[in-house]
């Protein structure tokens, strides 16, 4: 530590004002903070200081992460393995979904930090940190066999028209990942659904549909249990309940993720399906409720994507209504639109839209209850 | 007033130039957005429309302006959307006749020109109250910006949606996933949001560019 200290004493007075290399200072900054607490305080007006900045609260968000990414990697090889009717170890699975999953990362990482940094260059603003858990939550969430140059085309157009335009990190009405997802999905929905994506390198006779997939067909399911485990097809890191519920209880306890949110998310999902079990129409209506919640990316969406905290409800009571619309609407377009089979992504982009509405209601809402109160008492 | 305008006059020259960029009826006045939307599949579609349109555009301003002291001003509406009918029936004929095929890909957008905003805003706001020669300009201007706009949007989508500009294939059979290769048609280029996106790329160039047309706080 001490060494990396030195050196980037070293670097800094030629990326300070007047140096010759100060046009590019904020990269200078974004790494510095990344290895140090900076030393900068607040100048003026009464402020709360925490150890927690925005840096160390996305790393620990993709720490919680880190469990979902190592399962998807062995996942990746187990079902490669499996479905090719070969045995392999426990290292070997891991090595091969490693070697699979490594370039995503390194090209949703180079393409989106590469554009953040271009377009602090421009603006002349600080590097932000919202794209460290954007980068890692792409790849997450990308069938195994997406081509390469489609997750940077995403990922490009996640930054620019996600983020950048709406003024950058911080500003963004969506979800930045689940832009990129959204995207891929509409633009080349031959690679990012059906059957064929989610096993690399699958022989052709064995099916790699996901549950969601086989349940819409109404063909029969993997078990409940082999489903929270996440030995089943599907994206990266989305097929782990188990790893996703880790995840979760490190964003808890460090408190960078909302409960509120996440239980919600859950309960709505669970009403929904309920309510569909009720009708029972069909095959899809009739299955379990409980296994919305295991099934494709509804735990994933839960945890990670619903708590962001730029795009999620702010107010108390609105993260309820808010998470609760998430998983209602999710298993909604899930059972009554197969043609999108993942509702959780659309449900999730649908409430970031309407989350500001919903926080300007809760707080009109509550300066005329209170409103009320003082005119009782006068 | 009594030497005569030229017709080209700095004025004049004014009323064509201006509506291509800072005044542009898409990306500056926000009109006739739907359309936009609608035809830039393809290019060749595309540039129809503009041609549509600018014919309609420049007849109705001269028409209107011609009219413009004897229309009663209680029903000018309804006698300029009578005017603006005509011309697109017209319009539809002759290319029904003409371009087929065009035709049908526009279907019923040909017949929606009657309420394209940028016709009935440029009759309210120049016709009515200009003479005939300047409305005829400003008529093509505002055509020509409306054009200008549609022709770039329907380039990005028809070349990343399509793989081709105006029918012809730019991109390489042999690049295709299903030939062998490693390319993909972009199918949300095919969907109308990618040109509302598309436009609104455009307009954050323009601005940027153009920093006057940004509004002051």
């Amino acid at each position: 530590m001490k060494f990396i200290r030195k050196q980037l004493d070293k670097m800094k007075p030629s990326f300070e004002k007047g140096g010759k290399l100060s046009s590019f200072h904020s990269m200078f900054d974004a790494i510095e903070t990344l290895f140090f607490v900076p030393k900068k305080t607040a100048q003026s007006g009464i402020h709360v200081h925490d150890s927690k900045d925005s840096k160390r609260l996305m790393i620990i968000v993709v720490l919680a992460m880190v469990p979902a990414l190592l399962f998807g990697m062995w996942n990746t090889g187990y079902q490669h393995f499996l479905s090719i009717n070969e045995t392999a170890d426990f290292w070997t699975m891991f090595w091969y979904g490693f070697l699979k999953v490594l370039p995503i990362i390194i090209v949703s990482y180079g393409v989106g930090l590469g554009l953040e940094i271009v377009f602090a260059q421009l603006r002349g603003h600080d590097v932000k940190e919202g794209f460290f858990v954007s980068g890692m939550l792409i790849p997450l969430i990308v069938p195994v066999n997406a081509p390469l140059w489609m997750v940077a085309v995403a990922t490009a157009f996640a930054v620019v028209i996600g983020v950048e335009a709406f003024g950058g990190a911080g500003m963004n009405i969506l979800n930045p990942a689940l832009t990129a997802r959204a995207f891929l999905f509409f633009a080349y929905p031959s690679h990012m659904s059906g059957d064929a994506v989610w096993i690399a390198e699958k022989a052709d006779a064995f099916s790699g549909a996901t549950p969601l997939a086989e349940a819409a067909a109404g063909n029969s399911l993997p078990s409940a249990l082999d489903m929270f485990y996440g030995f089943i097809p599907g994206s990266i890191g989305e097929t782990s309940t188990l790893a996703i519920l880790i995840g979760a209880a490190i964003l808890i306890y460090t408190g960078v993720g909302s409960w509120k949110i996440m239980l919600s998310v859950a309960l709505g999902g669970l009403a929904m399906g309920y309510i569909f079990n009720a009708f029972a129409a069909n095959q899809f209506m009739e299955i379990p409720a409980h296994y919305h919640l295991l099934m494709g990316g509804f735990a994933f969406g839960a945890i990670f994507m619903a708590t962001d905290p730029v795009s999620a409800a702010q107010t108390n009571k609105g993260k309820w209504i808010y998470g609760f619309l998430i998983g209602f609407i999710a298993v909604l377009i899930r059972v009554l639109n197969p043609a999108y089979p993942e509702g959780m992504m659309l449900a999730i982009l649908l409430l970031n839209v309407f989350a500001p509405l919903i926080d300007h209601y809760v707080v009109q809402g509550n300066i005329k209850r209170r409103l009320k109160r003082v005119k009782v008492k006068a | 007033m009594s030497e005569k305008e030229p017709l080209f006059s700095p004025k004049n020259r004014k009323l064509i130039f201006n509506p291509l960029s800072k005044d542009n009826p898409i990306t500056v006045q926000v009109l006739g957005i739907c359309s936009a939307l609608a035809v830039t599949v393809k290019m060749k579609p595309a540039f129809v429309m503009a041609l549509s349109v600018m014919v309609v555009l420049a007849s109705a301003n001269v028409i209107v302006s011609l009219l413009r002291n004897t229309i009663p001003n209680r029903i000018r509406i309804i006698v300029q959307l009578v005017i603006i009918a005509l011309l697109v029936i017209l319009v539809d004929q002759v290319l029904k006749a003409y371009v087929y095929d065009v035709s049908k890909q526009l279907s019923v957008f040909v017949g929606l020109i009657i309420t394209n905003c940028i016709i009935m805003g440029r009759l309210e706001a120049f016709a009515l109250g200009n003479k005939p020669w300047p409305s005829f300009l400003d008529g093509i201007g505002n055509a020509a910006g409306y054009g200008l706009i549609l022709m770039i949007v329907a380039f990005f989508r028809e070349l990343f949606g399509s793989g081709s500009i105006f029918g012809f294939q730019i991109i390489p059979d042999v690049w295709y996933i299903k030939n062998g290769g490693f390319y993909e048609n972009n199918g949300l280029m095919v969907l109308s949001p990618m040109a509302l996106i598309t436009v609104g790329i455009i307009i954050w160039v323009h601005r940027s560019k153009n920093r006057d047309l940004i509004e002051k706080k």
